[in-house]
């Protein structure tokens, strides 16, 4: 119990005096992680909203393997991308080994099933009337993704939230890929690794608490517009223009 | 709403864009600014290098802190951007023998000779050594402080079947514990006293401690994590218990693509006359002792 007193004493002084270059480090986590997050999105959704809508044949078996992909472990996906990325590798001649770039994309293989995942399932809850209904308004195909979008803004949050906590706290792929190199690519998981390994049981946990606090700053903006979302839908008095479907439509098709 | 939702994104990707942006560019800026202050100071160099060199090493350089005052030095002076990865001496050899490294340093003689044999690496150099030490339960029920020899320990062990943790990793740690048990003849592997962490030398210690068992660490790690610890010193200074490290450089006629010039620097700063002096004096300020001997141009104790 001393320990972890000693931690967030050890995490308010590493704070205080930028020990062990703890800000370099945990802007470096947030800048691979966000980067991530960002790609995974755009991936995500496009994939996602594919899933959803198109019927096409082994869309079952691709499914499954989103779904399965929700929960692959970062080691494995780590090595699979370090094996592409070594200098012996396929990919060696990129030079991107043991670099940020590595460590983005191996993120993003963590994160984009997470997203299409969330997002083929808001989307295949929505009432499908109401693309027919889009369509028949005069909607182009991307116009009508625009307009998805914004009705399942809400579990499209919750799947970014996911896929950054994902990205952020994963630690045997940003490693294995990464080299977890002082000033170069090393991120606050591999750091608290690194401290545990050495024994330093008060900085690894001070460096723990840091980390949290991080996820905890980026998941209350995040959780701040989603309850911000929820607050203008369920407003009674605004039902009309709060309503998800027509107002919704008419407003992006005659602006 | 829905324009702040949007707007909301909309930073989010510009921030995330120009992160990626400023993220690729910090390596140049780092190179630069190693060029600008090794400019500003005499430097044995004439002209500075660029460039990446892939440094594989041990978890124990890593973990005594060595590399972290050893690596900058060398960057600084040189202009090499040094990617050290720490990854146990066995994935090191193996590293580089794919041609994924530049340039080794390791503790594990019997593996760094297989590799120069096979032709993968070149120029191997003796640079320092220190010592490994038998640690166990203050108590030591299988009573090796009595031993003569750590042959005649580990043969204790074994008999009384005391609890034994050791890396199982194929890092030179484990190959050096694995080679006194091939010594006295006897298979640990198997055997329910034998347990295997798969782990670096910090979280075997853990384990050791935490389980009343024996285990082989090298010095250094003990001494830093020597405030965790409830285990004694049973056995140190036998000559079978020496750890000693080289440098090699990856053979440029068999990978191509492996910076010879930039590992034959390494190699040749590390055994530089300053540099060794340095590296005697390590660790005698925090840890009180020195953690690393340095051997440069000395008998090699392990040819």
């Amino acid at each position: 119990m001393d320990l972890i007193w000693a931690g967030l004493r050890e995490a308010v002084r590493m704070l205080a005096h930028n020990e062990g270059d703890v800000y370099e480090i945990a802007w470096r986590s947030l800048v691979v992680s966000g980067s991530a997050t960002v790609i995974s999105f755009v991936l995500g959704v496009g994939a996602g909203s594919l899933l959803a809508f198109r019927k096409f044949r082994g869309r079952f078996i691709v499914m499954t393997l989103v779904n399965t992909g929700m929960g692959a472990p970062p080691v494995v996906v780590g090595l699979v991308v370090a094996i592409l990325l070594w200098r012996s590798g396929p990919l060696g001649d990129l030079g991107w080994i043991y670099s940020k770039k590595a460590m983005v994309i191996a993120q993003v293989i963590i994160a984009t099933p997470i997203i299409t995942g969330f997002t083929a399932a808001a989307f295949t809850s929505l009432n499908p009337k109401l693309r027919l209904q889009i369509y028949s308004l005069g909607a182009s195909p991307l116009q009508m993704l625009w307009i998805l979008l914004q009705e399942v803004r809400l579990p499209l949050l919750a799947a970014v939230m996911v896929g950054f906590g994902a990205a952020i706290h994963e630690v045997g792929a940003s490693v294995m890929v990464g080299g977890n190199i002082a000033g170069q690519t090393r991120v606050l998981p591999g750091t608290i690794l690194l401290q545990e390994g050495q024994g330093n049981f008060g900085p690894a946990l001070a460096l723990g608490i840091i980390l949290i606090s991080m996820m905890i700053a980026v998941n209350a903006l995040f959780t701040w517009v989603q309850l911000g979302i929820h607050r203008d839908v369920s407003r009674p008095h605004e039902t009309a223009h709060a309503r998800a479907d027509t107002p919704t439509v008419r407003t992006w098709l005659n602006r | 709403m829905i324009r702040r939702t949007s707007i909301s994104f909309i930073l989010a990707l510009v921030v995330a864009s120009l992160a990626v942006a400023c993220g690729s560019s910090s390596t140049s800026t780092k190179t630069t600014t190693s060029v600008a202050a090794a400019t500003a100071a005499p430097s044995p160099a004439a002209t500075k290098a660029s460039g990446k060199l892939i440094l594989a090493t041990t978890t124990s350089t890593q973990d005594s802190g060595l590399l972290d005052v050893l690596v900058p030095m060398f960057e600084k002076e040189s202009g090499y951007t040094v990617q050290t990865v720490a990854v146990g001496t066995g994935a090191a050899i193996t590293q580089a023998s794919r041609g994924d490294a530049d340039v080794v340093l390791v503790h594990a003689p019997s593996l760094e000779k297989k590799m120069v044999d096979a032709g993968d690496g070149i120029e191997r150099a003796l640079v320092m050594h220190n010592d490994f030490i038998i640690l166990g339960p203050k108590d030591d029920p299988a009573g090796i402080k009595s031993a003569a020899t750590t042959s005649d320990a580990m043969k204790a062990i074994a008999t009384k079947g005391a609890r034994f943790i050791s890396r199982g990793d194929n890092s030179g740690t484990n190959v050096l514990e694995l080679n006194l048990w091939k010594g006295v003849n006897i298979t640990p592997k198997g055997q329910n006293w034998y347990e295997e962490s798969g782990q670096g030398m910090g979280a075997t210690l853990q384990i050791a401690n935490q389980k009343n068992a024996y285990t082989i660490s090298d010095r250094a790690t003990y001494l830093a994590q020597k405030k965790n610890l409830d285990l004694a010193i049973l056995l140190q200074g036998d000559k079978a218990l020496l750890n000693v490290y080289h440098v090699i450089v990856v053979n440029p006629a068999k990978h191509s693509n492996a910076n010879v010039i930039g590992a034959r620097a390494f190699a040749a700063f590390m055994v530089r006359a300053d540099i060794q002096k340095l590296i005697g004096d390590f660790g005698k300020a925090t840890a009180g002792e020195a953690l690393f001997f340095p051997d440069a141009g000395k008998p090699d104790p392990a040819p």
